[in-house]
């Protein structure tokens, strides 16, 4: 936490607290794109990249990084060219920030504001915005279509995934992250599991699908890709991007799969606390604890991405409208019910 | 409501059962070849590259006529009468120098059609898949054994030999019209002996 | 901005329509194949199917190629998924002109393979299919299948796509010896991967929203369009030419025509077709199996090969049951060497023709899911 660093030079405080996500996020994306290739490639009996760098082709991200800075950068003639060129970053930016609220262990928050998760939810919003500006400035029929879908399904699923949010939040009665994870310490239900929330509250379980799901659509991933389906839309919002800044979505979109599976992790499955009480457990293994939740979580989105079809659009806004969202506000009904009686 | 929960229930059930395919087969070996490392022996009789033996080849040009694509192009020069050029190895004589026998891979497609016609089967697919080139026209592989000397130097003989034997005919046509005239004169003589080799050899050359 | 703002202002100001190209290079419509959607907002108002990219004037040279023999190789390469069953019809057709008899061994050899060439060919069009709907694992599976099939042509005839395996009067070469013994296991093996496919695919609960109730073809459209194959089984019609028109020894099999049943949906929806194909594949393992018992251990596969084909002037139309459907040639013969006409009916093209008829009023995202269901090879549809 800032104060512990004392006499430090506050700006070099803060740029080394921004340097630290940055750097989990860089290292994560180049190693999630490696593994979901590897996955895809087991799930698919391949054997996905593995030529550069010797073992299982561990480099091939760093290989593809650099061919895709080598890349010419191509704006379309009739682009909106500040906006085409600005999206990109604006995208990853909404994602980047997003991390400042997320306790990465017991010793580690970016920022230990008490809205977090408030704060969390709203810099999220600013990831439609990009996409919609990105497939708008493109002047590509496809990209529109990308951007539209776009919006309408992150604007729609931004309701069911506050609400399970607010779910929790009904739990734990604090929007500071920190807060939160500190209430699921210790193994105290039927004598072993730990105090996380999942465990604690039965209609909690049901709230953890429904946030699973929304996060699915909230970070494009099938079944729910619909932006940037490849088969309908050729490459949806991302059609026109090459190089760099087609990197930068990448980027982003990975670094959101992070994001939303780390926010899922401290809300139903204890952050940064080891499943196993006491032992394993302290500032360093926070950190161990928490990206392993995180990458499980990701690894489930890949699973899912490799198994599944797509739906249609109209379905999406169906299972959002019709199903997700009456569920969800039952369910919140529900947990307070039982937080109450119990 | 019912229904609802009931499609619920069904799409995660079915959604847990694919998830169910997919692990499995996460932990199955994969079914790749790491194809530099790993070549797959192509079986027998596969059809990738074409080849000619050209020791056995007589030159009677029935594979390019049977080429759907003209991929083949065949040139032969008759041999003068002077050299043998032998047998090939089913017994059929040889009476041509193959001074061009050229074959465009870029072209081929691969059909096989060529291979049956041959009578001494000197033309075949071989199992070589691995010849690709960045020019196109390394791909026109040249059978021929004869060198461009060798070449000149038959099409030479050839020449001059046919050009012999065009002046022979006209000298016999000669005679023939000279003794038609003593025919004419005296009274009709049995023919003379048929020209028949002759014959038979400018329909080859043609 | 300009280009589009002025698109969608001026001409269409009060249609508020977007014309959008789906292709020729478009992830998803197989090919060359260019569709020009009328979109109000993603529903498509209006299709035009663009042809004519992959024309290779096949009629012209079969005409002017001189030779029977030589037309074959180009038949392959109309269909390319399945160029056994294009050889077959065209062999089938010269030799009903040449009134010529086939040695028994020859046609057994030429019912497994075609039946092989068969479930290739929808083991890569229900794979495609899938992957229009996004769903990429069980296209790499099947294609696993495939290449076991690919194997076994490939040791046959020595080409993996393109064969010219089969000439008139017979086979280009025989069987290799392991043939009978490679195609039972495969078939053994393959049965339960169809039921793998149906957990991961078939029966999804995504899938059937996907397919079910789109691009509804009744069975009178279908017939008026003259459908075939699959297209037209899967709108409820029992109609195989193996059965109604027996060419070779199909007479002699027993097997079902699996129909389009309607049980997730309309009868004649995407997932019908895409049914039907699935439980073809299970009857042609039953004719390989009943075709591998009844199969002569020996004769001459080119006992019957005429050494030049000669015809006398006459005409036909051969009709044959591909993977796509009723595959027809026309051949008009005179007493010169090669054909005076070959005409090819082919199935995708007729297939293609009715898509305007079924997709009007569907999202972007179910064109995809319909082009994909009548399973066009562009090969085939431009020639």
């Amino acid at each position: 936490m800032i104060e512990s660093y004392g006499n430090i030079n506050p700006v070099l405080a803060v740029l080394i607290h921004a340097l630290i996500p940055l750097t989990i996020i860089l290292v994560y994306a180049l190693v999630a794109i490696w593994g979901e290739r590897k996955v895809a490639g087991f799930i698919q009996d391949r054997l996905g990249p593995h030529r550069v760098g010797g073992w299982h082709g561990w480099a091939q991200s760093i290989a593809d990084l650099l061919k895709l800075i080598q890349k010419e950068d191509i704006v379309p003639k009739d682009a909106s060219r500040f906006l085409f060129k600005f999206a990109p970053f604006m995208m990853f930016a909404a994602s980047y920030a997003a991390f400042a609220v997320l306790p990465f262990s017991s010793w580690y928050i970016g920022s230990m504001i008490d809205i977090g998760v408030f704060y969390l939810i709203a810099i999220t919003s600013v990831l439609t915005l990009s996409v919609i500006m990105a497939g708008w400035a493109s002047n590509n029929k496809w990209s529109l279509l990308g951007g539209m879908r776009s919006a309408a399904q992150l604007v729609s699923y931004e309701v069911p995934t506050i609400a399970t949010v607010l779910t929790v939040i009904v739990v734990s009665g604090s929007l500071n992250l920190m807060t939160v994870t500190e209430m699921q310490s210790g193994n105290d239900i039927l004598g072993f599991l730990p105090n996380w929330f999942i465990f604690q509250n039965p209609f909690l379980i049901i709230a953890f699908g429904i946030f699973f799901i929304s996060i699915l659509v909230e970070s494009h991933r099938v079944p729910f890709d619909l932006p940037e389906s490849e088969s309908e839309l050729v490459a949806g919002y991302q059609t026109e991007y090459s190089g760099m800044r087609w990197a930068m979505f990448m980027l982003a979109e990975y670094a959101d799969m992070l994001l939303l599976s780390l926010l899922g992790v401290t809300l139903f499955f204890g952050g940064w606390n080891s499943p196993f009480g006491s032992f394993m457990s302290g500032p360093a293994w926070g950190f161990f604890w928490f990206l392993l939740k995180g990458f499980m979580l990701v690894f489930v989105m890949m699973w899912i991405r490799w198994t599944l079809p797509r739906y249609r659009v109209d379905q999406l806004m169906h299972i959002c409208w019709g199903i997700l969202i009456p569920a969800t506000f039952v369910n919140l009904i529900l947990v307070a019910l039982w937080e109450v009686v119990f | 409501m019912t229904t609802v929960i009931r499609e619920g229930w069904t799409t995660f059930k079915s959604i847990f059962t694919g998830m169910g395919v997919t692990i499995r087969h996460f932990f199955k070996p994969a079914v790749t070849e790491l194809y530099p490392e790993e070549k797959v022996e192509l079986p027998k009789g596969a059809r990738a590259k074409l080849y000619v033996n050209i020791d056995d080849c007589i030159g009677c040009n029935l594979c390019a006529r049977a080429c759907p694509v003209n991929c083949i192009d065949i040139e032969t020069v008759m041999a003068t009468s002077d050299v043998d050029l032998g047998k090939t190895s089913t017994g059929n004589p040889k009476r041509f120098w193959l001074t061009q026998f050229d074959i465009d891979m870029a072209k081929c497609m691969y059909c096989d059609l060529c291979t049956f016609p041959c009578p001494t089967d000197c033309i075949y697919m071989v199992p070589e898949y691995e010849y690709s080139e960045f020019d196109r026209t390394n791909l026109v592989y040249h059978f021929s054994d004869l060198t461009p000397e060798k070449v000149d130097e038959v099409k030479e003989k050839a020449e001059k030999e046919a050009e012999e034997k065009k002046k022979e005919r006209e000298r016999k046509m000669k005679e023939k019209k000279a003794k038609a005239k003593d025919k004419a004169k005296s009274k009709p003589k049995p023919k003379p002996k048929p020209k028949q080799p002759d014959n038979k050899k400018d329909d080859e050359e043609s | 901005m300009e280009v589009m703002m002025n698109k969608t202002t001026d001409s269409n100001s009060e249609r508020r329509e977007m014309v959008i190209n789906m292709g020729p290079q478009h992830p998803s419509t197989h090919g060359v194949l260019r569709l020009e959607l009328v979109l109000d907002g993603e529903v498509v108002k209006e299709v035009r199917p663009n042809i004519g990219y992959l024309h290779r004037c096949f009629e012209k040279y079969a005409e002017e190629l001189g030779d029977y023999a030589s037309v074959t190789p180009y038949t392959d390469r109309m269909d390319y998924v399945s160029a056994m069953n294009q050889e077959l019809g065209y062999v089938i057709a010269i030799e009903r002109l040449l009134e010529l008899e086939i040695p028994e061994r020859v046609e057994y050899i030429r019912v497994i393979i075609s039946e092989l060439q068969r479930i290739a060919s929808h083991l890569l069009g229900i794979g495609a299919f899938g992957l229009d709907l996004g769903a990429f694992t069980p296209f790499l599976y099947l294609f696993t299948e495939r290449e076991k099939i690919l194997d076994i042509f490939e040791k046959t005839s020595g080409a993996r796509l393109l064969y010219n395996y089969m000439t008139v009067g017979g086979l280009m070469k025989d069987v290799p010896k392991d043939f009978k013994k490679d195609t039972a296991e495969f078939v053994k093996t393959f049965r339960p991967k169809i039921k793998e496919l149906n957990d991961l695919l078939s029966y999804n609960k995504i899938f059937i929203n996907r397919t079910a109730d789109i691009g509804v073809l009744p069975e009178k459209v279908a017939l008026n369009y003259a459908a075939s194959g699959p297209v037209l089984r899967g709108s409820g019609m029992k109609w195989d030419l193996r059965k109604d028109d027996p060419y070779s020894i199909y007479d002699r099999f027993d097997f079902d025509i699996p129909v389009g049943s309607g049980e997730v949906g309309t009868l004649g929806d995407c997932w019908d077709r895409y049914m039907v194909r699935v439980r073809e594949m299970e009857q042609s393992l039953r004719i390989i199996e009943q075709a591998l018992d009844g199969m002569p251990d020996e004769g001459d596969v080119t006992e019957a090969v005429p050494k030049r084909i000669r015809l006398k002037e006459g005409e036909i139309y051969c009709r044959t049951e591909t993977p796509r459907g009723e595959l027809g040639y026309y051949i008009i013969s005179d007493k010169k060497g090669g054909p005076f006409r070959v005409k090819a009916r082919a199935p995708s093209f007729v297939h293609l023709s009715m898509l305007p008829a079924i997709s009007k009023g569907s999202l972007i995202a179910d064109m995809v899911a319909i082009v994909g269901s009548i399973d066009i090879v562009l090969g085939e549809v431009d020639r």
